[in-house]
């Protein structure tokens, strides 16, 4: 129970504290928005109008990883800059529970962006989203947010010895855009990558909003994405265990 | 001589200086993979809608990402003399302002040159883009055009960043803003009456434009008038962005917000 309300609290104190930073989510929401309007003008020349349905939900999907990839990458550092990162470790709380919400939070913000794409496609493209399976949809965008939130507190642990973690955050912005299917399908990449993209959860996340929107069997791709992005939190609690313990013996942490 | 040399050696140094975080920890990660990936996106989206060829997105992409280096270093080879506390020190040197700024700029669009040069080849050689040899003199100096007209912009955002704190946020809204308007991924006409007059008046928009001709076996010559628009608006955005902080300075001075940050 301990846990779960340091988690809630921990969200809720990082969602608003990013909330309020305009990189973390002004940029955050915009940024997408730029990708999304060349992807609609692109998929409206090619003139088939599923393509531009096709393109809008993943556009939004996109947002949801730009919020999670240069924020979440960078949380230890920003701990380090706050002068936080040491109290925080020596919490008796385990430290998996203190970065864990920072990544469903960066995931969160992702929320607006998904919001503000989907009404950029309506307002000014007129893209008619359907919605097939209510239901299903009400969950594959908690399952996605959940486990791209997992994928972003992985992706904190495993850049916990990198002073510029937000660079290699922002590293993976367009790869992940680009191999999970938001705005290109994987039959279109060449055949040594949807093997990558099937250990990722955003790409099952994608499929779930997608056929949930436009029909199609979305819950084995929801259930995936929930194994997935559980299996990212047990590595990253692993991972924080090794890494903090590679810190304390090389009094690195601070990284100074 | 006083002047060549704060604009050679001043401006070498102070790029060093206020660049100091552009290390290979920052520089690989953002200035040679996400470029490249940037344009295998653009590259793979333009299949899946069916619309133009990898070429175009290849050098359209390529010339664009001159913007990052052009946008964050310009902006931050003066913008960050506050963040070092130093800029106030830098207002009242009674150095010759024209060379002071404009020798921060060199680095940047030698820099910018380089990332879209290196991101051209390398995406052009992994999607086997067919580019005459003969063509990659004429887009190198189509590409150095850009960068040029591009800094100018940069420029224009540094004097902004005398007096707005977000530079990061600033620099990244234009960035989007050019991926749209130049027509790096869209023809420009198909963009309404309206985009295309912004896309016309903005840097890399022609220097993309000439690049792509070049690249389909047009010469110099016949590119000739867009490299002269390019390099044009180039000029326009230096002048423009030279007064823009002259503007600031004076402001700052005016209402003691140098230290603004």
């Amino acid at each position: 129970m301990n846990a779960l309300r340091l988690i809630y609290v921990g969200w809720l104190f990082q969602f608003k504290q990013l909330s309020r930073s305009s990189f973390d989510s002004f940029l955050a929401i915009l940024w997408p928005l730029f990708f999304a309007t060349v992807a609609f003008f692109m998929f409206r020349q090619g003139g088939n109008p599923d393509a531009l349905i096709y393109a809008g939900l993943g556009a939004a999907v996109m947002g949801i990883w730009t919020a999670t990839s240069v924020a979440a990458g960078s949380a230890l550092q920003r701990e380090r800059w706050y002068g936080t990162l040491e109290i925080l470790v020596a919490a008796p709380a385990h430290f998996s529970l203190v970065l864990l919400p920072i990544g469903l939070a960066t995931a969160c913000i992702g929320i607006y962006c998904m919001v503000t794409t989907l009404l950029w496609g309506r307002v000014l493209f007129g893209i008619d989203f359907p919605l097939d399976e209510p239901l299903a949809f009400a969950l594959a965008v908690p399952a996605t947010l959940l486990s791209i939130g997992a994928l972003g507190f992985l992706m904190a642990v495993a850049f916990a010895r990198y002073r510029t973690a937000w660079a290699l955050g922002s590293m993976t912005e367009y790869p992940i855009w680009l191999i999970c299917g938001f705005l290109v399908p994987l039959a279109l990449l060449p055949n040594w990558v949807p093997p990558i993209s099937w250990a990722l959860a955003p790409t099952w996340g994608m499929n779930a909003i997608r056929e949930s929107s436009t029909g199609g069997t979305p819950f084995p791709d929801i259930a995936m994405c929930i194994v997935l992005g559980a299996a990212y939190v047990t590595i990253g609690v692993l991972l924080t265990n090794s890494v903090l313990r590679a810190a304390r013996a090389k009094a690195s942490l601070s990284l100074t | 001589m006083t002047s060549l040399r704060i604009f050679f050696i001043g401006g070498v140094t102070a790029y060093r200086g206020l660049i100091n975080w552009l290390s290979p920890w920052i520089f690989i990660p953002t200035l040679v993979v996400t470029p490249i990936f940037q344009i295998l996106l653009f590259v793979y989206i333009g299949r899946s809608a069916g619309v133009q060829s990898d070429e175009f997105f290849v050098i359209g992409n390529a010339v664009q990402y001159a913007s990052i280096p052009c946008l964050f270093s310009m902006t931050h080879a003066i913008a960050g003399e506050r963040y070092q506390q130093t800029l106030a020190y830098i207002l009242v040197s009674p150095a010759g302002r024209l060379p002071l700024f404009l020798g921060r700029a060199l680095p940047v669009v030698v820099n910018a040159w380089a990332v879209s040069v290196f991101s051209l080849i390398v995406t052009g050689l992994i999607l086997g883009i067919d580019v005459p040899s003969s063509a990659w003199p004429a887009i190198g100096l189509v590409i150095l055009v850009a960068s040029f007209s591009c800094t100018g912009l940069g420029l224009i955002c540094a004097a902004i960043g005398l007096r707005v704190r977000e530079t990061a946020v600033l620099n990244n809204v234009i960035f989007g803003l050019l991926l749209v308007f130049t027509g790096a991924n869209v023809p420009i006409d198909e963009f309404p009456g309206w985009m295309q007059a912004i896309s016309n008046r903005i840097p890399l928009t022609h220097a993309i434009e000439a690049a792509r001709d070049v690249a389909q076996g047009s010469s110099l010559g016949d590119v000739s008038g867009l490299i002269a628009t390019e390099f044009a608006i180039g000029v326009v955005y230096t002048v423009v962005g030279y007064l823009a902080l002259r503007v600031m300075e004076y402001a700052s001075r005016q209402r003691a917000s140098i230290q603004i940050a």
